[in-house]
């Protein structure tokens, strides 16, 4: 087992294209989760107890921007952690066109995210008036 | 661009931690990707086309929790509260904690090295994990 060679700049400069976006993407979308879920968990908790703290949390968490930000994150770990899967599950047939498997994955990323991004926005203007 | 397919069958590979973990990590995203799907379907048959947007079906059907069902139009929440949807999500939210965990480890194993960070690594994931599920599972069913 080695110590880590390569420096935070180095790894940033990495010009690893699409397969490094989204892996790199997919990591960030699965950190945000686990972070998400288990403070989450923890401010429902605290909020059914009657403590404050869990309401302020949890009413951070139901804001629109914060729901954009982070459906960014959710939306991309499931997508691209469905073709993982996908070409995992038939890796002689489909590894050989992976990189036609991420275009297809942006496009739908592109697709269900905007349309949750514009009805977001839109649910809290309706619920304002 | 086409690149040749390495791969290497599970008989050679032999069914290691690793293997095993690989292997989990895939039917465990396969789960869930099913727990979305039962979520999708169960709030269109419990008329969520009328009362919910597109995102807060979303939303339901990534945590089949009544705490997002509160905040939409659902005049009533009492089917969304039943014994099938707190099953479904206290499922859900295990399969996503195992595979959660695990995710965590290996992202943190890339950027520790020594096996001391790598035993606290462990330690403090798998103990956090200990106390969030029943924490979350009493969520579920008391929220």
């Amino acid at each position: 087992m080695s110590d880590r060679n390569v420096s935070l700049s180095s790894a940033l400069k990495y010009k690893g294209q699409g397969p490094y976006l989204t892996y790199i993407l997919h990591r960030i979308g699965g950190a945000m989760m686990a972070i998400f879920i288990t403070t989450h968990v923890l401010a429902t908790f605290t909020e059914m107890q009657g403590w404050q703290i869990g309401d302020v949390i949890n009413d951070i968490y139901i804001s629109p921007p914060f729901q954009i930000v982070f459906m960014f994150g959710v939306l991309f770990h499931l997508i691209n952690g469905m073709r993982i899967t996908i070409l995992d599950l038939f890796p002689q047939q489909l590894i050989p066109y992976h990189r036609q498997a991420i275009l297809i994955e942006w496009i739908i990323f592109i697709l269900v995210y905007g349309f949750a991004v514009v009805t977001t926005i839109t649910t809290a203007i309706g619920r304002m008036s | 661009m086409q690149t040749k397919a390495r791969t290497l069958p599970l008989s050679k590979r032999g069914m290691s931690f690793e293997t095993v973990m690989w292997l989990f990590t895939r039917l465990t995203a396969l789960a869930m990707y099913g727990f979305i799907f039962i979520g999708i379907v169960g709030a269109f048959v419990m008329g969520a086309q009328n009362d919910m947007s597109f995102v807060e079906v979303l939303r339901w059907a990534l945590m089949p929790n009544t705490g997002h069902v509160t905040y939409t139009n659902v005049p009533e929440i009492s089917p969304y509260a039943s014994m099938f949807w707190k099953s479904v999500a206290s499922l859900f939210f295990l399969t996503a904690a195992g595979h959660g965990v695990h995710g965590v480890v290996v992202i943190l194993d890339d950027y520790f090295a020594k096996p001391s960070q790598r035993k606290w690594i462990r330690f403090w994931n798998i103990s956090i994990v200990a106390v969030i599920i029943p924490i979350g599972i009493y969520v579920i069913w008391m929220g």
